[in-house]
């Protein structure tokens, strides 16, 4: 995939040129990009003057970063234990085989990413499904297929 | 404006006592993360408009509060109108005409908008009297629901900063630890370790340089107190640091926030900002010799980084592992200097301490768990949130009296406290006061304090593999004990679960978590086993019941139960398409069918059954 690279220097930009920036640097990448593009990586270790192996390793630790490239949805399933209990696992059976990807793939035409998230803090509300970023609380079986069609 | 001195902050604190008292009416819109996800901002819109248009665009300041998180979540949007207290729920925005018109300029209250009591089907006008909040005592909640989150004046008005004023103008810093120690703080991020004893040993060290850090990194799935406080009160954390920097001398301090909390992180910010340009932060704080700055660190979605040095890496930028600790955090921390460690929850409660003084918070709570503690009361609960009850309460209280019993009215069967590190507690201890101790001693943890519930309808041999998967998926790989010990337990579970279990694994699964307790790095590893050693000591029968007789009794393992159709099936389709694996068979009004080879016992058909006709055996 081609990108632009040129705001990658807004991103450097707004912090410190130490290792300190680096996740703050990798997340804003990330929000732009939606993954973590080799070339981004690379440059990133050449601003902040941190070894690209440290950001590699970085970039692999920390669930958040992805180093493949998401569709133009992300939905993320919360399989926090309060979700757990009210029925996460089948939400993500029904929205796995509605899309016909695992949790964690990108279905071909990129438009869905499907991932799984140990609670987003909404646990009032269980299950709790996140599309984009908006939050769909009391999620049930019949509503499924409306949250895969919601713009 | 700057506020230079301690009259500065006054006259912004009697500036906004005098609006609030020249606009007693309010409408206060709960704009926590639940109920933004229910539609709060469009009701917020709709006040707007509405105000605007009954000539009130001058006031909507005055007026329309977007407020922290009730806790009420489950029934939001939440509207409260003031000074009557009256509380809407679920409200949408084609309410809010009648509710500005009725309950606003006149005094009527909206029947259909109001709680129902699910007791006796009565409504219930007050937000005091519905008993969700009327068993609670707010301490580290104070502010939230009250004030407008992200305004500094609002926060001033309440008190705000003036314990700032009166450490540092009024007490040493070795007034202030011994003022924290004497109120028995323990910190709410899960070790429950004395407050004050630990800013003193920060304090006594000679360094360079000492840090605070506020620990928001909030990992324990089903917990949610310190999103809250730091969307609804996000300058009570800010003046609980500041409170912690003058004590221990530090004059650089981190907020580590957890990825997944966007909301919080913008509150913050704000805050933050405010502070800088009104001086609040920055140098000379008050016209006093404290300097202090706050920088936020954003999580990055690992679990362990909630461990203190793991954090302290991760501040640093780098992979979030923990290190032995032969040193600790509190004397070698944050880039090796001393650093205080406090979790959201433990400093939000720091500035009520100051300003009402030790003996006041000592006098709530026990003896030696003084204060309250925030849950997050979920599961298979009817009231779902979040509350604050003093220590001491009992499970009971918390769990019928506030959350109104079990969901659906099923046999209650478990609760989980402290998450990955705690454990489950049965029906036979729900009488246990619950406070650090209590918990511990019968093989749990407060952890952060959530409190999952669970019905017969929850199988616990399940609930102990989702916590090893978790464990699993979260350690960080550096220690072997941890990473591998307890995947191991989960491969052990797996079969189990899968019915390919023998007796002999229970013997097994014993004696590897206590090797793995006692040689992992880590909290994470050292309580990782927590979960399934509770839940073998206290629902054995569950486990013999999988392994032996190759049941699962609350019909949740797919191995081990079938799905049937029963006779009452009135042949309304409904389960058909719901089944995504083309299993069920039938026409309208006739009994359908499953087809067993097909059927993955997903559970959609019962799910989506309006009639009880799916037989789970
Ligand atoms: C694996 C692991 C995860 C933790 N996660 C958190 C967390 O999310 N939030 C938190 O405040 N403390 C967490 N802790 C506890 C912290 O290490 C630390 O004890 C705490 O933040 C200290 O603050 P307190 O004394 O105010 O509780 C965790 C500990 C371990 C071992
Ligand atoms: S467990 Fe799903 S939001 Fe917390």
């Amino acid at each position: 995939m081609k990108h632009n690279f040129d705001n990658l220097n807004l991103i450097f930009d707004k912090y410190p040129k130490t290792q300190e920036s680096l996740i703050a640097v990798l997340q804003d990448i990330q929000k732009e990009y939606q993954y973590l593009p080799c070339e981004a990586l690379e440059q990133t270790s050449e601003v902040l003057d941190v070894p690209l192996s440290k950001v590699f390793s970085v970039s692999t630790f920390y669930n958040s970063f992805s180093l493949t490239a998401k569709g133009d949805k992300v939905i993320k399933i919360c399989t926090g234990t309060a979700c757990h209990i009210r029925g996460a696992k089948l939400l993500q059976d029904q929205l796995e085989n509605h899309l016909s990807i695992k949790a964690g793939e990108t279905t071909e035409d990129m438009k869905f990413t499907l991932e799984v998230v140990a609670c987003v803090g909404a646990c009032a509300m269980a299950p709790v499904v996140v599309v984009g970023e908006k939050y769909h609380g009391s999620v049930k079986v019949s509503k499924v297929k409306k949250l895969v069609k919601a713009k | 404006m700057t506020i230079k001195n301690v009259k500065d902050l006054n006259k912004i604190r009697k500036t906004s006592l005098a609006t609030q008292k020249k606009h007693p009416k309010k409408v206060l819109v709960c704009c926590g993360t639940g109920c933004i996800a229910n539609g709060a901002l469009k009701i917020v819109d709709s006040v707007r408009d509405g105000l605007e248009k009954r000539n009130l665009k001058d006031v909507t300041v005055e007026i329309l509060k977007e407020t922290g998180c009730h806790g009420f979540c489950e029934l939001g949007p939440l509207v409260i109108i003031e000074p009557q207290e009256t509380f809407y729920t679920k409200v949408k925005p084609k309410h809010i005409e009648d509710i500005l018109d009725k309950s606003f300029l006149d005094n009527e209250v909206i029947e259909p908008l109001l709680f129902t009591n699910p007791v006796d089907g009565s409504k219930i006008t007050k937000y005091n009297d519905i008993s969700f909040f009327k068993h609670q005592q707010r301490i580290a909640l104070r502010n939230l629901g009250k004030i407008s989150a992200h305004d500094m004046n609002e926060y001033i008005g309440v008190d705000g900063y003036q314990a700032l004023a009166k450490v540092l103008f009024e007490m040493t810093p070795d007034e202030v630890i011994g003022e924290v120690t004497k109120s028995g703080l323990r910190g709410r991020g899960g070790g429950g370790f004395s407050a004050g004893r630990k800013w003193k040993i920060c304090k006594d060290i000679k360094a360079d340089k000492h840090y605070v850090i506020c620990n928001g990194d909030e990992g324990d799935p089903g917990a949610f107190m310190d999103r809250s406080i730091m969307e609804g009160d996000p300058h009570g954390v800010l003046e609980g640091m500041m409170i912690a920097a003058y004590a221990i001398g530090a004059k650089e301090g981190y907020i580590y926030v957890r990825d997944e909390y966007p909301l919080a992180v913008k509150h913050l910010e704000k805050a933050i900002l405010d502070c800088e340009r009104t001086g609040l932060l920055g140098e000379n704080i008050l016209g006093s010799d404290f300097s202090f700055t706050i920088k936020i660190a954003r999580g990055a979605g690992a679990f362990v980084c909630g461990e203190s040095s793991a954090l302290m890496k991760s501040v640093a930028g780098e992979v979030g592992e923990p290190r032995a600790k032969y040193v600790r955090s509190v004397v070698k921390g944050l880039y090796d200097e001393p650093t205080v460690l406090n979790n959201v929850e433990t400093l939000v409660n720091v500035p009520t301490i100051i300003r009402k003084g030790a003996d006041w918070y000592s006098s709530i709570g026990t003896k030696k768990s003084t204060g309250t503690q925030v849950f997050s009361l979920v599961g298979k609960v009817r009231n779902t949130g979040l509350i604050e009850v003093p220590m001491g309460i009992t499970l009971r209280e918390i769990i019928f009296d506030i959350g109104g019993g079990i969901l659906d009215d099923r046999p209650f069967k478990a609760v989980q406290t402290g998450g990955p590190s705690g454990g489950c507690i049965p029906e036979s201890m729900l009488d246990l006061p619950v406070d650090f101790d209590s918990l511990t001693e019968v093989g749990s943890m407060m952890g952060s304090g959530g409190l999952i519930v669970m019905d017969d309808k929850t199988c616990i041999v399940d609930i102990a593999k989702y916590f090893l998967e978790f464990l699993v998926e979260e350690s960080c790989g550096k220690c072997t004990p941890c990473c591998e010990g307890l995947y191991q337990l989960l491969k052990i579970v797996e079969r189990i679960c899968a019915g390919k279990g023998v007796e002999a694994d229970i013997e097994k699964m014993e004696r590897l978590s206590e090797n793995i307790m006692l040689g992992s790095l880590c909290g994470l590893g050292k309580s990782g086993p927590n979960p399934l050693m509770s839940t073998l000591k206290y629902f054995k029968d569950e486990y013999i019941a999988h392994i032996k007789d190759k049941k699962c009794p609350a019909g949740v393992c797919p191995e081990l139960i079938t799905y049937e159709i029963l006779d009452n099936c009135t042949g309304c389709m409904a389960c058909i398409p719901a089944c995504g694996y083309d299993a069920i068979e039938g026409k309208k009004k006739e009994v359908h069918v499953i087809t067993q080879d097909k059927c993955t016992k997903c559970g959609a058909c019962y799910a989506v059954c309006n009639f009880d006709s799916i037989l789970v055996s």
